[in-house]
C-alpha cells in the first residue's frame, strides 16, 4: 500500500515537474511576410509624415523655412529630402541592429545607384508597377545569406513628389503623377 | 655522435631566436625587428608606435578598423565623408564588397607596402572608382573621353571629401570673378581672448632672481602678448610650487593653449606627441623627414615644439607665421613665396602699406583661421561674403553674423592633402571657385607659389553650369 502510494506521487510530481517546464513557449511566432509588412507600415507612416508636415507645410511650396535639398547640410535652413530622410532611417537602423535591411529603389532612379541590382529586386520593382496595390515576397542569396526579400510600392503621396521628380536633371522619366508608383521599398530579413 | 650535436645546436639556436624575439616583444620599446615594411608617410612618426594601432593580438580588421576611425573619423564627418561605411552595408552591395570590401579603411589604405602605396595613402591602381560607377562614366556625354583612372584628378572627384566639387557647389558659384571685392581674412583673435590665471600672475621667490639674472629676456618678456597680460615667468618656468624648470615644453603652453595644442599634435608637426604620455624629446627634428622634404641644413636638428616656431620669450605671431617656416623648409615652393605675389602683399602689411587682414602668409593657407559664434558654432567665412549684400562691410557682416572668435588651425595637414581641401577654408576668401580650381590644379603654378595665372582650365565648373 505504502509502496504504491509513494510510487504514484512520485509519478504524479515527475509528470507535473515535467509539463510545467514545456509551457514557454505560447505559440505565437511572426511570419516573415508580417513582420515586414509591418515594418513598412511604420516606414511608410513617417516618411508621408515628413512629406507632408515637414517638406510640403514648410518648404518652398508652402511656408518657406526650411529648403529640403539634396546638399541639405551646406545651405542654410536645409532640410533632408524625403528620400534622403528614408535612407537616414535605414543608415540609423543599420546601426543598430543587423536583424533586417531596408532600402528606396526605382526603375526610373535619379541617382544610378538606387537603380535594382539584384534579380529580385528587379523583378519586385517590376511586379508592383504592372500591379498596383499589390506587394512582392520572394527569396534571395546574396553573398553567403539567404533573405526574405519584399518589395512594397513607393507612391507619389503628395504633388511635390512628381513635380521635383519630373524636373530634376537627372530624372530618366518626367511624367509621374500623384498616386504614381514611382518605385519600391525593399525589405530584406535574413532567413 | 654527429647527431647529438646537430641536436644540441638546433636546441640553443631555437632558444636564443625565442629568447631574441620574445624580448623585443615584450620587454623591448625598439619594435624595429617587428616592421614588415615601412608606413605610409603620413604616419611615419608613429611607425615604431604597434600598439598605436594594432590595439590588440587578435580582433583582425575590426581592430585595425577602431584604430583609424580613432583619429580620422571626426574629419570624415566634418568633410561629409562621401563614401561613409553605412553605404556599404546594405546586402545589395554584397557582390561589390567581394572586389572592393569598401566598409574598411585597409582595403584601400593598406600600411607596410610603401613600394605600392599611391598619394595619399592608397594602396590600389587609381582606376577603384570604375568598378562601380562605370555606368557615369559610359553614359554621361562629358566623361565619355575622358581615361577610366582619372575620376580622381585635381578638381573633379574625390572619394571622402567632395565639400568644393559637388555638382550644385560648381554650379552655384560659376562665373565668379578670379579675386573678390573684398579679398580678406580678419585676423586671429583667440589667444587674446584665453583668460589669465591668477596663478600665472602671482610672483614667486624665484621670480626676481631670474628676472635679474636675464635683463635681455625679462625686456623681450615684457613686451610680448604673455607680459603685457601681466604673466610672471614662474607661470611657465615653474609650474606648482615645483622646481624651476629651465626649458618649458608644449604641456606647459597647453594648460592654457588647449586648442591649439589639440591641433598641433594633429598635424606632422607634432604628431609625435599624439601617443599618451609622448614626451617632448619625441617631437620631430627635420631631419627625420628629410627624404621626403627639403630642409635648410644649419636647421637639420632642430627640435619641434611651441617655442620652435613662436619663440621662447616674444611668442611673436608675426614671425611664425613666415619666417619660423623660412627656418626649417627650403622647398621650391617655400623659398618662391617672399618674391611671389602673396609673399608681396604680406612684405607690403610689415610696411604697413596693406592692411594685415589683406596679408597672405605661409599660416594664411596652411594653418588657415576658423570662424566661431559667442556659443562656439563654427561658421564658414567664403559662405557669408557671398550672403552678404554689396553695401556691407567685413565688419558689418562679420557681426551679424556673430563671429566673435577667430581661431587659428594648428593642424598644418588638415587642408593640405587632396589640396581641394583648401578651397572653402582659405582660396575662396579672396578667390572665385573657377580660379581656385585652376589654380590648385597647376602643378609648377604651386611649385613657383602663384607666380602668375593657372596654366589649364578645369572644365569641372562649365560641365556642371551645361548639365542644367
Amino acid at each position: 500500500m505504502k509502496k504504491t502510494m509513494l510510487s504514484a506521487a512520485l509519478a504524479i510530481t515527475a509528470s507535473t515537474a515535467l509539463l510545467s517546464g514545456c509551457g514557454e513557449d505560447d505559440g505565437s511566432t511572426v511570419s516573415a511576410k508580417l513582420y515586414t509588412d509591418s515594418l513598412y507600415a511604420v516606414m511608410k507612416a513617417d516618411r508621408t509624415n515628413y512629406t507632408k508636415y515637414v517638406v510640403k507645410r514648410l518648404g518652398p511650396n508652402g511656408a518657406g523655412v526650411v529648403k529640403p535639398d539634396e546638399h541639405w547640410q551646406d545651405i542654410p535652413n536645409g532640410t533632408l529630402l524625403p528620400a534622403q530622410m528614408f535612407r537616414a532611417g535605414a543608415e540609423a537602423v543599420a546601426e543598430m541592429t543587423d536583424e533586417f535591411t531596408y532600402s528606396l529603389q526605382s526603375l526610373w532612379p535619379i541617382n544610378s545607384q538606387n537603380a535594382p541590382k539584384s534579380p529580385m529586386e528587379k523583378a519586385g520593382l517590376e511586379f508592383i508597377n504592372a500591379n498596383p496595390g499589390e506587394n512582392f515576397y520572394g527569396e534571395e542569396t546574396l553573398g553567403d545569406t539567404t533573405y526574405f526579400t519584399a518589395v512594397y510600392p513607393d507612391v507619389a503621396v503628395v504633388d511635390s513628389c512628381s513635380k521635383c521628380h519630373n524636373e530634376h536633371k537627372d530624372t530618366p522619366r518626367t511624367d509621374f503623377k500623384v498616386g504614381d508608383v514611382m518605385g519600391g521599398v525593399v525589405i530584406r530579413v535574413p532567413i | 655522435m654527429n647527431k647529438k650535436i646537430i641536436w644540441f645546436l638546433w636546441i640553443v639556436i631555437s632558444l636564443g631566436l625565442l629568447g631574441y624575439f620574445s624580448y623585443g616583444l615584450v620587454l623591448s620599446q625598439d619594435k624595429s625587428d617587428f616592421l614588415i615594411g615601412h608606413t605610409t608617410y603620413g604616419h611615419y612618426q608613429i611607425e615604431m608606435e604597434c600598439s598605436a594601432c594594432h590595439t590588440d593580438a587578435f580582433g583582425g580588421e575590426e581592430i585595425l578598423q577602431d584604430a583609424c576611425v580613432s583619429c580620422h573619423q571626426e574629419e570624415l564627418n566634418e568633410a561629409h565623408d562621401s563614401h561613409p561605411k553605412k553605404k556599404f552595408t546594405d546586402p545589395r552591395e554584397a557582390y561589390r564588397l567581394e572586389i572592393i570590401d569598401a566598409r574598411y579603411c585597409v582595403s584601400c589604405h593598406s600600411e607596410h607596402k610603401k613600394e605600392q602605396t599611391l598619394e595619399m595613402g592608397v594602396s590600389l591602381p587609381k582606376d577603384y572608382c570604375y568598378h562601380c560607377h562605370q555606368d557615369v562614366l559610359e553614359n554621361r556625354e562629358s566623361h565619355k573621353e575622358l581615361p577610366f583612372d582619372s575620376c580622381a584628378n585635381a578638381g573633379c572627384h574625390n572619394y571622402h571629401d567632395n565639400r568644393a566639387l559637388y555638382e550644385s557647389f560648381l554650379v552655384k558659384h560659376a562665373n565668379e570673378p578670379w579675386l573678390l571685392d573684398d579679398a580678406s581674412i580678419p585676423m586671429a583673435n583667440q589667444a587674446k581672448s584665453t583668460k589669465l590665471s591668477e596663478s600665472a600672475k602671482s610672483i614667486t621667490s624665484l621670480d626676481n632672481h631670474w628676472a635679474n639674472q636675464n635683463p635681455d629676456i625679462e625686456h623681450e618678456f615684457l613686451a610680448s602678448a604673455h607680459g603685457k597680460a601681466g604673466m610672471q615667468c614662474s607661470a611657465c618656468h615653474q609650474q606648482n610650487e615645483q622646481e624651476w624648470v629651465e626649458k618649458p615644453g608644449t604641456q606647459e603652453c597647453k594648460t592654457c593653449h588647449v586648442s591649439e595644442y589639440d591641433g598641433f599634435t594633429k598635424g606632422k608637426h607634432g604628431m609625435a606627441l599624439l601617443p599618451e604620455g609622448s614626451m617632448d624629446e619625441k617631437l620631430i627634428s627635420p631631419e627625420s623627414a628629410s627624404d621626403q622634404y627639403d630642409f635648410k641644413n644649419e636647421s637639420l636638428e632642430r627640435q619641434h615644439g611651441c617655442t620652435a616656431c613662436h619663440g621662447a620669450h616674444s611668442f611673436d605671431t608675426q614671425v611664425a607665421q613666415v619666417s619660423a617656416c623660412l627656418t626649417c623648409h627650403n622647398d621650391e615652393h617655400s623659398l618662391a613665396f617672399t618674391s611671389s605675389p602673396h609673399g608681396k602683399l604680406w612684405q607690403n602689411s610689415t610696411k604697413g602699406l596693406v592692411s594685415k587682414d589683406e596679408a597672405v602668409t605661409c599660416a594664411t593657407c596652411h594653418m588657415p583661421r576658423t570662424f566661431h559664434t559667442k556659443t562656439g558654432m563654427e561658421v564658414e567665412l567664403s559662405k557669408l561674403k557671398r550672403n552678404k549684400n554689396s553695401q556691407e562691410s567685413s565688419q558689418g557682416y562679420s557681426e551679424k553674423n556673430n563671429i566673435v572668435t577667430v581661431k587659428v588651425e594648428h593642424n598644418q595637414n588638415d587642408n593640405l592633402r587632396p589640396n581641394e581641401k583648401m578651397i572653402r577654408s582659405v582660396c575662396m576668401n579672396c578667390h572665385g571657385l573657377e580660379f581656385s580650381i585652376d589654380a590648385l590644379a597647376d602643378e609648377s603654378l604651386i611649385k613657383n607659389n602663384f607666380h602668375g595665372q593657372p596654366a589649364h582650365h578645369v572644365e569641372s565648373v562649365d560641365w556642371a553650369v551645361q548639365r542644367q
